[in-house]
């Protein structure tokens, strides 16, 4: 991506989102549903790849993440759809998505500012565990259907919608990355102390990557549930967290072009199992563990990374 | 800041790890631009007054000061920021990045241009980031890597990584460079260049350096003062011709008996 070339991007992004929205009429339903499903696991992926692929921190916490937006946006969706004139439901929508990426946000930072301080393991436990506490609090709250979690939430996330968000996240997530400021996310995944050495603030910059992380997994977690209309906590459990965690990994860590691509095809291909019945998942996870011998460098990463990209 | 403080001033400096005292009440100063090697025998406490002054640890008692500034209790990223770099004893560059982008990121320390303003992209931004890379370039051909620019920074022959990471640590504009036993694992022609690099150094940047070095030979052929420890404590400082015929240095390095072995040692340098 060039310098300035970024903007154009995602104006371009944003006109092919338009322009989606308009085909996503002829499409039938079902197809449009994967289509979507497709998007949100794309933004989920690729906001993941910024804490796990760039800045190297192992988080299993992402679809907590995602159920502090999902709740949140539904939550206000559900509360301001009775009060507003339904010509102003999309704009409650919208406005709901980025409200619940900022409280998925503010999760992240409570969550990270303590735990960034592990490394590894220690930290891909300490996020699990805080991904279950955050499902383990919808649980029990009332106010939010508890167990049964909450359903009848308007089916507000269209094809463009999601496909515009899916946009700006890659956009902010390149953006970020290919700056002298966000190489300093990779320098840290590298190595720590050097990092340190070099005046980089390495804690700094692995909050800052949960923090936006976080705020798209938000976003994603409110497209998902203005898509599905019935979200509970037992669907953002920890293996949620693993099936991004995978999306990424296979994809290529730090390669978003290819981490794109993984999450778009491990939405697709459980799809096109279906006429395999019980056996699709044994298929698929075959398919991975098949991917991961053959590939382990990730799915499309074919060079290292060139240091020529400033202009 | 005032023009007649040391550019590094270390005062009656100690630290203890549990009952071991590691390091006890060593002094010394760097005036600016003035280049000082640290030497002493295997376990004399280099490498941990090296630790003390780069902020990895913390003294027990004593005092760091930069430009009359105490350093105590400051994380190394912000003494990078103050203008103290370093190198590593053993090579730590980043792996997954190209030359280029190792020298970068080492660039961020003095580059006004944050997240906000690399998500706008707008038109400093882009300015800023030219600059950058122009700053890059100019480095790098100095010390003669702008070939190797796209390259992986660990794909490099070792004398070109030793190069490279110095390249790296004067890419933050320091004012204070502290090289860690940088001749380590070279032989004698690589251990020439590096003495040449060294000097030229000096010379170029009009920096202050500070040389933790195991090689009698490097360290007698380019400080103009050194500073002896053994034990944890300072047992001399000077020339390097005083130090070569100090005594109680002859005595740490050698034993008190085998002074003909040192003099061949020094007569090489």
């Amino acid at each position: 991506m060039s310098l300035k070339g970024g903007k154009r991007w995602l104006l371009l992004g944003f006109l092919l989102a338009v322009f989606l929205s308009w085909v996503s009429g002829f499409l039938n339903p079902y197809d449009r549903g994967v289509w979507i499903d497709c998007g949100i696991n794309v933004i989920l992926a690729v906001s993941l790849n910024l804490i796990l692929g760039y800045t190297g921190q192992f988080s299993l916490g992402h679809a907590g993440f995602m159920s502090v937006g999902g709740y949140t946006a539904a939550k206000l969706t559900l509360v301001t759809v009775a009060l507003i004139p339904a010509s102003f439901h999309p704009l409650a929508f919208v406005i709901a998505c980025l409200l619940g990426g900022l409280a998925a946000a503010v999760a992240g930072l409570i969550v990270g500012i303590p735990s960034l301080r592990l490394r590894g393991d220690y930290l891909a436990i300490v996020t699990l565990g805080a991904g279950e506490i955050i499902r383990v609090i919808w649980q029990n709250t009332e106010a939010v259907g508890g167990a049964s979690g909450l359903s009848g939430i308007p089916k507000s996330t269209t094809l463009g919608w999601t496909f515009a968000f899916a946009v700006l996240t890659i956009y902010v997530v390149l953006c970020l990355v290919n700056s002298t400021y966000g190489r300093g996310f990779i320098a840290v995944a590298d190595d720590e102390l050097a990092a340190d050495a070099m005046g980089i603030n390495p804690v700094r910059y692995k909050v800052t990557a949960f923090v936006v992380g976080a705020f798209f997994a938000g976003i994603a977690g409110a497209l998902y549930a203005h898509h599905k209309q019935t979200i509970v906590p037992t669907g953002f459990d920890w293996l949620k967290s693993v099936d991004i965690v995978v999306m990424v990994i296979l994809g290529g860590m730090g390669r978003t072009p290819g981490v794109i691509v993984a999450a778009i095809l491990l939405t697709w291909l459980p799809e096109q199992l279906r006429v395999i019945a019980d056996y699709r998942m044994i298929v698929y996870a075959l398919l991975i563990i098949l991917l991961m011998i053959l590939r382990p460098q990730g799915l499309f990463t074919f060079k290292t990374r060139k240091g020529a990209s400033v202009s | 800041m005032n023009s007649s403080d040391p550019l590094l001033r270390l005062r009656s400096v100690s630290i203890r790890f549990g009952g071991l005292t590691a390091v006890s009440g060593v002094d010394f100063e760097i005036a600016s631009r003035e280049m000082v090697g640290l030497i002493g025998p295997n376990g004399a406490g280099k490498t941990t007054v090296f630790n003390l002054i780069t902020g990895v640890y913390q003294p027990t008692e004593g005092e760091i000061e930069f430009y009359a500034q105490s350093l105590i209790g400051l994380k190394p990223n912000a003494l990078t920021r103050l203008g103290i770099a370093r190198t590593f004893q053993n090579i730590r560059l980043f792996p997954s990045l190209s030359v280029f982008d190792n020298v970068r990121v080492a660039m961020q320390v003095r580059n006004p241009h944050g997240m906000l303003s690399a998500l706008w992209r707008g038109k400093s931004f882009c300015a800023g980031e030219k600059v950058v890379e122009k700053s890059v370039m100019e480095l790098l051909s100095i010390f003669h890597l702008e070939g190797m620019r796209s390259d992986a920074a660990t794909s490099l022959p070792y004398g070109a990584q030793r190069r490279l990471e110095i390249v790296r640590a004067l890419a933050t504009a320091p004012r204070l460079l502290l090289l860690d036993e940088p001749a380590a694992g070279m032989n004698p022609a690589e251990k020439e260049e590096l003495k040449e690099l060294i000097r030229f150094i000096h010379e170029k940047f009009e920096i202050g350096i500070l040389l933790v070095e195991h090689d009698m030979d490097v360290v007698m052929g380019v400080c103009e003062r050194i500073v002896v420890l053994e034990y944890g404590k300072m047992i001399a400082a000077g020339s390097p011709e005083e130090i070569r015929d100090h005594r109680a240095v002859i005595e740490a390095y050698l034993g008190n008996k085998v002074e003909d072995d040192w003099n061949e040692e020094v007569a090489d340098a």
